[in-house]
């Protein structure tokens, strides 16, 4: 069974569009993604195959209304949480000031 | 994309978990930036234009290249190696019967040590669906028309394997030095959605 990432030869998607002198990064935060994935990996808290997973896993819906990064974010979460390094509550904010 | 996101509470939530990551020593202080200055000083599409303007000056190097693409390029100081493994790089070359254009379907795998970061358009469902489907048509919305006889090959690029194209030499441009060809090399042109 194919995953909502397995988009190769899927029917349906518009004209590709080129975004005009596009810069490498949108945001700040989309840097700090590339970068904190990257730290991570190097630590060794997961490999790449889980974090290419862990994109892949989400859900259809979720995974095409997030843009590129966001979707780098949810599974670097979804990682930490797996793995045991924060909670979900703890990575949400949740408990800041408590 | 995340350009048309209100992203103020995404930008929120990365630096939360950054900050809590430092404080239970899982980032040393400045990791973060130390990485980002990093990448940004990283891959470029410089690279492959030096690459593809070696190619077309030395046909030895060509050859090398074609067969053996990790090899060569450490002839001109570049590498796969950057991450935490090696990947398998291949270069295609363009003929005039042939043409031929990367993507990766299942993400955004690509040649960033070669490339740099990989435009916006490689990574969305648009590109990667309809690509390996209709790369006529897709080339079409680049503004790319090849002759009806020119045989399209897709490369689909995954974690271990990357892809680089060769583009073919422009007419005319015998007068020119390495520098100079390089200068004519575009990022479009290095992925297979443009021609040289």
């Amino acid at each position: 069974m194919s995953r909502i990432n397995d988009v190769g030869g899927m029917l349906g998607f518009p004209a590709v569009v080129e975004e005009p002198d596009e810069p490498a990064f949108h945001a700040d935060w989309e840097a700090h993604v590339v970068a904190l994935n990257a730290a991570l990996l190097r630590r060794g808290v997961y490999d790449l195959d889980e974090f290419r997973d862990a994109i892949e896993r989400m859900p259809p819906q979720e995974y095409l209304a997030s843009s590129y990064y966001e979707k780098w974010f949810r599974a670097i979460t979804t990682l930490l949480a797996e793995k045991g390094i924060a909670t979900p509550a703890e990575l949400a904010g949740e408990l800041a000031g408590g | 994309m995340s350009a048309t996101h209100d992203d103020a509470p995404v930008a929120a939530r990365v630096r939360h978990v950054e900050a809590l990551l430092e404080q239970r020593g899982w980032l040393a202080p400045g990791e973060i930036d130390e990485r980002i200055d990093a990448f940004a000083a990283g891959g470029s599409p410089a690279h492959g234009a030096a690459i593809t303007a070696r190619a077309w000056v030395d046909p030895g190097f060509r050859a090398r290249l074609l067969a053996d693409a990790n090899t060569a390029i450490g002839e001109l100081g570049y590498s796969m190696a950057g991450g935490l493994q090696e990947q398998q790089l291949t270069v295609v070359a363009n003929s005039e019967d042939e043409h031929h254009v990367v993507v990766c379907t299942l993400c955004s795998c690509y040649p960033i040590a070669l490339l740099g970061p990989s435009p916006g358009w490689y990574r969305s469902e648009a590109y990667r669906s309809r690509v390996v489907r209709e790369p006529r048509a897709v080339l079409r919305d680049f503004g790319v028309e090849l002759p009806a006889t020119t045989r399209i090959t897709v490369w689909d690029a995954s974690a271990e394997s990357r892809y680089m194209v060769l583009p073919r030499r422009p007419d005319a441009t015998e007068g020119l030095d390495e520098t100079a060809l390089a200068g004519l090399v575009t990022r479009k042109g290095l992925i297979g959605t443009a021609v040289v």
